[in-house]
């Protein structure tokens, strides 16, 4: 199978990225390439086979909920773009 | 033998006979640093000068004590996705051109602890996707066996780093290969270890059940010694194994009497360069005249590890990467019209072409409609993989196969090809999607001169069976701390 332009354009979308024309196409024919390849799991029988997610058997891991250190505020604000106030800031969203 | 080729073991002896000091060691290392980095652009940030302060603070510190730890003193490299509180971490990606983390990673912090002394930040590909190191967005390591070649990737510059004695050690992470791959186009030992072994807290995630932290040595014996110190548990990644510590040194040098070897033919089929294929051989010969036992194995799935492996990879990747907005921390477009629209540009403008293919890949494996078909198809294989690694290490104690299908290719050669660089890491995969243990080491060198790696595997939880017979081939072919020619030239 090989994927559309339209393809690119929406999962493009969905992961906000944008692309020029040129890599549109571009993209259309490398991930179409790779899809292609991918296309031999199809042929092998899962029908009854449960997936595995993790390759350990380690279940949740709960800890005490206890208050710890953890980083100041200015800390968790020092990589910021832009910050005001205490917190980071972001365009309008509201009108 | 000059101080900086020498491995951590005989640094080690020097060491406590006081016979160097830790200043001498740095020095001597630093100064190979700025006589060849130029050529092989292994780091991407230097602390050369806080590392002859440490170095010097120790000093003073060990004149009063009779005692060091075994990495104590030792300069060493991190891979630039490993965070260092006060040293950027880049990723080597524009995204994260400023970004200074505000912890440490765990496996920085335990280097701290036991007293290394951190001589840089190592390129690498950005985000760690990619097998040549030439996805850096900032600069392309070159191979010191040949300068025109790559080193592998996405570890590029830690192996390099270590091949080119500009670090006694240093730290990558594997998701695919990362590490085994590019120990073995630079001639270097490198092992991923068991997935939970070694902390992730602090690594900047790439595919969070697949990717790996461990070490590259210039012998076997010193991986045992890095693997010591970065191993143990840590409450701050679930994902964490809780084990008794164990000694890698302990049982390394006890030989390969009786232990049977797996050879299996499905590592050793069409697209393996002829020398490589040579070079196993002979190390299987080599095996043998040890007292190992070799037997036939073979897989019934493994063409399948290569697309599960991206498939899962690349969607665990788009997921992982939605973190980089343009607002929490790193780059953010200059120019916009509204939240999405910073969101957007922030990340067209801030990843590199490769990162932004596997996000599109692993979107689109996760997006409606195609879920079942790609992710959950590929989690279903990892299952049979699993199965089908059982099944081997039911008749073997060890695999042996090819690190790579070739040695070391051309800078610039597979760049417009997206699926042939994935096919480089085919013999690599299937051990980070079945989460077992694997190390490369040097066992050859083509008729180029460039090295061959030899890849061992063993089942869950046995790197020390794995460091014995990696040993045991070492020290019987004389294969160990290899010097690239650049040592001679510069």
């Amino acid at each position: 199978m090989s994927l559309t332009r339209e393809d690119v354009t929406y999962v493009a979308n969905l992961a906000r990225l944008e692309f020029s024309e040129d890599q549109v196409t571009a993209l259309a024919d490398q991930l179409g390439a790779v899809l292609d390849y991918a296309e031999t799991l199809s042929g092998l029988d899962t029908s009854k086979i449960k997936a595995t997610e993790h390759v350990l058997a380690v279940q949740n891991v709960f800890r005490k909920d206890e208050i710890k250190p953890c980083l100041t505020n200015e800390e968790a604000l020092a990589n910021a773009p832009e910050s005001e106030a205490g917190c980071f800031k972001v365009p309008r969203v509201m009108e | 033998m000059e101080l900086y080729q020498k491995t951590i073991h005989e640094i080690n002896d020097l060491l406590d006979k006081k016979e160097v000091t830790v200043t001498e060691v740095t020095q001597a290392v630093v100064n190979r640093i700025n006589t060849v980095e130029k050529s092989t652009d292994a780091y991407l940030s230097l602390q050369t000068e806080a590392a002859l302060e440490a170095a010097k603070a120790l000093d003073d510190e060990l004149s009063g004590r009779a005692k060091r730890t075994p990495l104590e003193g030792i300069p060493y490299g991190l891979k630039d996705n490993m965070c260092t509180k006060g040293i950027l971490t880049t990723c080597a990606s524009k995204m994260l051109y400023n970004f200074n983390p505000p912890y440490n990673a765990e496996v920085y912090d335990r280097l701290i602890e036991d007293g290394g002394i951190l001589l840089g930040k190592t390129n690498m590909d950005e985000f760690a996707m990619g097998s040549s190191t030439e996805n850096s967005a900032y600069k392309k390591t070159r191979n010191p066996w040949d300068l025109n070649k790559v080193p592998g990737g996405s570890s590029g510059g830690s192996a390099v780093a270590v091949a080119a004695d500009t670090a006694f050690y240093t730290l990558g992470s594997d998701t695919g290969g990362s590490i085994r791959q590019p120990a073995s186009f630079c001639g270097v030992v490198g092992m991923k270890p068991t997935y939970g072994l070694v902390s992730r807290y602090g690594l900047v995630a790439f595919a969070s059940s697949l990717d790996q932290i461990g070490p590259f040595t210039k012998d076997v014996e010193d991986c045992a010694l890095v693997l010591n110190v970065i191993v143990g548990h840590d409450a701050k990644d679930s994902t964490s194994l809780n084990l008794e510590k164990i000694d890698y040194t302990q049982n390394l040098k006890q030989g390969v009497k009786g232990l049977k070897i797996g050879v299996a033919k499905e590592f050793f089929g069409e697209g393996l360069q002829p020398e490589v294929r040579k070079s196993l051989e002979d190390a299987i010969a080599i095996y043998k005249t040890l007292g190992a036992e070799i037997v036939d194995v073979s897989f019934q799935h493994l063409d399948y590890a290569l697309s599960a492996y991206y498939m899962i990879s690349s969607a665990e990747a788009s997921s992982n990467l939605a973190r980089y907005d343009g607002i929490r921390y790193g780059f953010r477009a200059e120019e916009y019209n509204d939240l999405v629209d910073l969101y957007k540009k922030t990340r067209s403008q801030g990843f590199g072409d490769e990162v932004k293919r596997r996000i599109m890949l692993g979107t689109y494996a996760l997006s409606s409609g195609y879920y079942d078909a790609y992710y959950k198809k590929a989690m279903q294989v990892r299952t049979i993989i699993k199965a089908d690694f059982d099944q081997v290490f039911g008749g073997c104690d060890v695999l042996l196969t090819p690190t790579a299908p070739t040695t070391a290719f051309g800078i610039g050669e597979k760049t417009s090809n997206p699926l042939e660089m994935y096919l480089t890491d085919i013999y690599t995969v299937p051990v980070n999607i079945a989460g077992i243990p694997g190390i490369s080491v040097p066992c050859g060198l083509d008729n180029n001169g460039m090295p061959i790696g030899m890849q061992l595997l063993g089942p869950i939880l046995s790197e020390e069976t794995l460091l014995k017979a990696a040993w045991a081939f070492e020290n019987e072919s004389g294969l160990t701390n290899l010097k690239a020619p650049l040592g001679t030239e510069v």
